[in-house]
């Protein structure tokens, strides 16, 4: 056991922050939702600050073009756990915290049981169905949530759900933007491109939030939203007042909460469907590549048009064999191709145009009897 | 009556500048009318206004020398 107050003593030396506020920060619990850009700085800073106990979730793998910008992980650790090795990682620079390691995607059963194990949660993620499952459960627990995003070169930064005043309602995302954005709609870094600095700012600027709201220091971003720009650093702060139509898309309950599909409201179906006659429009382009996803022994067999067989249930290990602009998918009745659209727009996103055949292999055999 | 109206994000992807002034705009729904005939690709895009650093959500005049924000949602993280 170190001596406690020399790891910290900079920071008690602050008067604004004194024991009294260390010691709030070793009793505070934070979830970080995410250990990618924003996740890895947040994370750092927060263990550094002596928080007592961190949950880390993440169900990603690191990647060789994470490196640039989520600086807690090394060249010789690509392909191994996020979570585990962040974990690791904020183990040794403090042993003092508690880590809880998730190596999961949350869902929305695990939101309701694990925030109310925390005071805060911070979202850290690269997708819209997680940043509005984390919001909507927030809202309904009552969770304080520090809110980070990034893109290019700007960043947002705000603070929900805080019940500062009990007169105040306090503002959610879904004040700002009601309902999601497909994720179509909205390029992520993958296709936008990001500069490495830009999280780690961002992510800082995130767990700055936190401590401030822990320590009762400053004026955190409560029902705010701080743009950044980092190429010219013009910053402005929006005030975002409670919002009806916010309100009215909020799950109403846990049970209204559990039972809504954030992938799906994110990606919607009818994006993807596509009947026989656009089918055969789109097959005249030489770019356009026809896969059935369903398993091997099933039929019809499709003998009549050029196609690929890739079952669902391996679509995942098969992502380089999607090498054309567009893709149609087709399976027995139309479902299990939306499940294989979803999947591929999750990895490809908006470089690749991708259908569903809404009636599956009828739509290319004709009904059969 | 002078309006400056800031993009953020891929916004300026459409309009090919961070920030536009306007005159005689009284409201905000004519700021949009005007501001989709200059740009429509603005019509494709999602994204939140605020009037003077607080976010509107309906209709709101405009004053003399109002800053506006249109701001788009980020996913990235």
């Amino acid at each position: 056991m170190d001596n406690l107050h020399e790891r910290y003593e900079r920071q008690i030396a602050l008067p604004q922050l004194g024991e009294a506020g260390q010691k709030k920060l070793f009793s505070a619990k934070v979830l970080v939702v995410g250990a990618g850009g924003l996740g890895c700085p947040a994370l750092q800073y927060l263990a550094g600050a002596g928080v007592g106990m961190l949950g880390i979730m993440d169900d990603d793998i690191i990647s060789l073009n994470n490196l640039h910008r989520q600086l807690l992980y090394s060249s010789e650790e690509i392909g191994l756990s996020k979570a585990t090795i962040a974990s690791k990682k904020i183990e040794a620079l403090n042993p003092a915290t508690t880590i809880h390691t998730y190596n999961t995607r949350l869902t929305n059963a695990q939101a309701l049981k694990l925030f109310p194990l925390y005071d805060l949660v911070l979202d850290c993620t690269d997708n819209f169905a997680t940043r509005y499952l984390i919001n909507d459960a927030c809202a309904l627990l009552k969770k304080t949530l520090v809110f980070g995003a990034i893109n290019r070169f700007e960043g947002q930064v705000a603070v929900f759900n805080h019940n500062q005043e009990e007169n105040i309602r306090p503002s959610n995302y879904r004040d700002l933007f009601p309902v999601p954005p497909s994720d179509n709609e909205v390029m992520n870094c993958a296709e936008a491109g990001v500069l490495g600095v830009l999280p780690g700012v961002v992510g800082t600027m995130m767990a700055t939030e936190t401590i401030k709201l822990i320590t009762g220091i400053g004026e955190p971003l409560i029902n705010k939203i701080l743009l950044l720009n980092l190429l010219n650093y013009q910053q402005s702060i929006i005030n975002i007042p409670h919002s009806t139509q916010g309100a009215a898309n909020l799950p109403p309950d846990e049970q209204a909460f559990l039972h809504k599909d954030y992938v799906a409201a994110c990606n919607p179906p009818s994006v993807f469907n596509i009947g026989r006659e656009r089918l055969f429009e789109l097959l005249e382009d030489p770019q356009t590549l026809l896969v059935d996803v369903r398993e091997l022994h099933e039929t019809p067999v499709v003998a009549q048009l050029p196609l690929i067989q890739i079952p669902l249930s391996v679509l995942h290990q098969n992502f380089d064999l999607f090498e054309k602009e567009t893709i149609i998918l087709f399976c027995q009745s139309g479902k299990r191709s939306l499940q294989a659209a979803a999947l591929l727009t999750e990895k490809f996103g908006s470089k690749k145009k991708i259908f569903s055949l809404q009636n599956g292999v009828t739509d290319i055999t004709g009904p059969v009897y | 009556m002078k309006t400056t109206v800031h993009f953020y994000g891929q916004l300026t992807d459409i309009t090919q500048t961070p920030v536009l002034e306007l005159e005689g705009i009284a409201d905000t729904d004519s700021m949009i009318k005007d501001l989709l005939e200059k740009f429509p690709g603005l019509s494709q895009a999602k994204f939140s206004i605020a009037v003077d650093n607080s976010l509107v959500q309906n209709n709101t005049r405009l004053k003399d020398n109002t800053i506006i924000a249109l701001m788009p949602p980020f996913s990235g993280g």
